[in-house]
């Protein structure tokens, strides 16, 4: 069985040099899409990625995460869309880092691809009818 | 071929006047022709929804036992204050009103969740709405406060009366800044990141009657869902602004005061809104009905964005210091294309007037038409035009001595 979750994993200071998400692909066989980095040697890192495989290696991964000291969190907040207060009007297109946010060519409606929001929130603020909605 | 408004409403009593909206009007006329078109054609429908500060409504809420005089008293709704400077028991609610407790811009940039226009919008929705007042007491209105639920079922007047609504025209805001800036045209980002635009351009009531010929005093329009009428002139109606050949306002110009009845109007239409770091407003849905009276009138609803240019203004200085500085103009095609050049640079484009929207009232309003239960009004006065030499003037300070 297939799984796809969405992680945050908190790197101590002394393995941000350490080529993690490459042995997660090398030795587990998962696949990996980075939603959210900050890594920076000698410090504390931050990646926040969708990680996919087959149930047992998954859960392999995690066990290696774990053991080589990586702090995982599963991402517990997302950003959804309150369709009864959307008004299209495109306040939050430009906003987006990661170009969530497109319009329909044909209707000029603004479309809202879930899977390339990071949640970082700052659509939540900049929507003027407030239809941009953070779950915990 | 002239018709006459009272021949039009006489189709459409008859449920046979063309109706057509402002958008299919322009690859009608072009591909029939515009004699053809303006003959065949009775009505073009318009629309617009954006955000619109210049919001507001009046209510009477009926006198209590024993009777308070609010006028000269403090009066909230939902904790957000109204005016109250007037008759005993009415009272004004400016969509941009806040409630006193609000934290305002203390934490920069201020989230401004809830004003005056969420309270409409509620209000607007059925829901109650709370009622706090504090008076002075009179002889014949002993009562010195008042604390209750109100419904805009129950109360005797509720009139939307929005004094500047549907701008002719307007600004595309950008920043030249450094950092980021919160404005009413969005959040901007520094270094010309982003630009922010607001009207509906093709769709918008007063692009397609640039000189005012048929919208006027009057005038009954979609308003908030329901049925209003143009009142006046909107403030700073500017007719005389810088204009293309083609008639249509290159600056923001013209501009609409609106009345109508809340009771009859729905909240998707009148929607509460929240401007990070600027305050709240009300974004309001308005189509006007434009008769095709002739041949001229026709082709002035068939602007199109590729015709209506727009200033580009720096929202960091120019705009703040009052200055006439431009950073250059653009047309709606462009800005609705996702993406501008501003000075060499290749900017995203956002806007804040919905397009979805403004083509759904259009044809709201199209329908109502078809059907024959919208009939036109005759203006009973003009809006002010270019003849008027009417000009949007700037604050003349004096000082006031001592």
């Amino acid at each position: 069985m297939n799984v796809s979750r969405r992680i945050v994993l908190h790197f101590p200071p002394n393995i941000t040099e350490q080529p993690v998400v490459y042995r997660l692909v090398k030795d587990f066989g998962l696949t990996f899409n980075i939603l959210k980095a900050s890594v920076s040697p000698g410090e504390e890192g931050l990646l926040v990625m969708e990680l996919s495989g087959e149930q047992k290696n998954y859960d392999k991964g995690i066990k290696y995460l774990t053991e080589t000291g990586v702090e995982i969190q599963s991402l517990s907040q997302d950003v959804v869309r309150d369709e009864s207060r959307c008004t299209h009007c495109g306040a939050c297109i430009t906003i987006c880092p990661t170009e969530a946010f497109s319009l329909e060519p044909k209707t000029r409606k603004v479309l809202f691809d879930h899977n390339k929001c990071v949640v970082c929130g700052l659509c939540v603020k900049a929507c003027p009818p407030r239809a941009m909605i953070l779950h915990f | 071929m002239a018709k006459t408004i009272a021949e039009i409403n006489e189709k459409i009593r008859k449920g046979k006047a063309v109706v057509v909206t402002a958008e299919e009007v322009i690859s009608i006329a072009k591909e029939k022709g515009v004699s053809r078109a303006a003959e065949e054609i009775d009505v073009v429908t318009t629309g617009t929804f954006g955000p619109m500060c210049g919001s507001g409504a009046f209510f009477n809420i009926g006198h209590s036992r024993p009777r308070i005089k609010l006028g000269g008293g403090k009066v909230y709704l939902n904790d957000v204050p109204v005016y109250a400077g007037i008759a005993a028991v009415d009272v004004f609610l400016g969509a941009t009103a806040l409630p006193d407790d609000d934290p305002r811009n203390k934490f920069y940039p201020g989230e401004f969740n809830y004003g005056g226009g969420h309270v409409i919008e509620e209000m607007v929705a059925g829901k109650d709405i709370r009622l706090t007042a504090t008076a002075f007491g009179t002889d014949c209105y002993p009562r010195k406060k008042l604390e209750t639920l109100i419904n805009i079922k129950d109360i005797n007047e509720a009139i939307l009366f929005n004094l500047r609504n549907a701008y002719q025209n307007y600004n595309v805001a950008m920043n030249l800044s450094d950092k980021v800036i919160y404005t009413y045209m969005g959040v901007l980002k520094p270094n010309l990141g982003n630009a922010n635009y607001s009207t509906a351009g093709q769709l918008s009531p007063l692009l397609n009657d640039p000189y005012y010929k048929t919208i006027g005093v009057g005038t009954k329009i979609f308003l908030g869902g329901g049925i209003g009428y143009v009142a006046w002139h909107g403030t700073q109606h500017n007719p005389t602004a810088l204009r293309g050949d083609n008639g249509v306002p290159r600056r923001g110009s013209g501009t609409l005061a609106v009345i109508g009845d809340l009771k009859q109007m729905k909240p998707e239409w009148l929607v509460g809104t929240s401007m990070l770091g600027y305050g709240c407003t009300l974004t309001v849905g308005i189509g006007a009905p434009i008769p095709i009276l002739s041949e001229e009138i026709l082709r002035y609803t068939m602007v199109s964005d590729a015709d209506i240019l727009a200033p580009i203004v720096d929202y960091s200085e120019a705009y703040p210091q009052l200055k006439p500085d431009i950073l250059g103009e653009v047309s709606y095609a462009e800005l609705k294309s996702g993406r501008i050049k501003v000075q060499g640079k290749d900017v995203p484009t956002g806007s804040l007037s919905s397009y979805p929207k403004a083509m759904e009232i259009a044809s709201i309003l199209k329908k109502w038409i078809e059907k024959g239960e919208f009939l036109l009004a005759e203006p009973v006065a003009p809006l002010p035009g270019v003849e008027s030499g009417i000009t949007f003037k700037p604050l003349k300070e004096r000082p006031i001595g001592d």
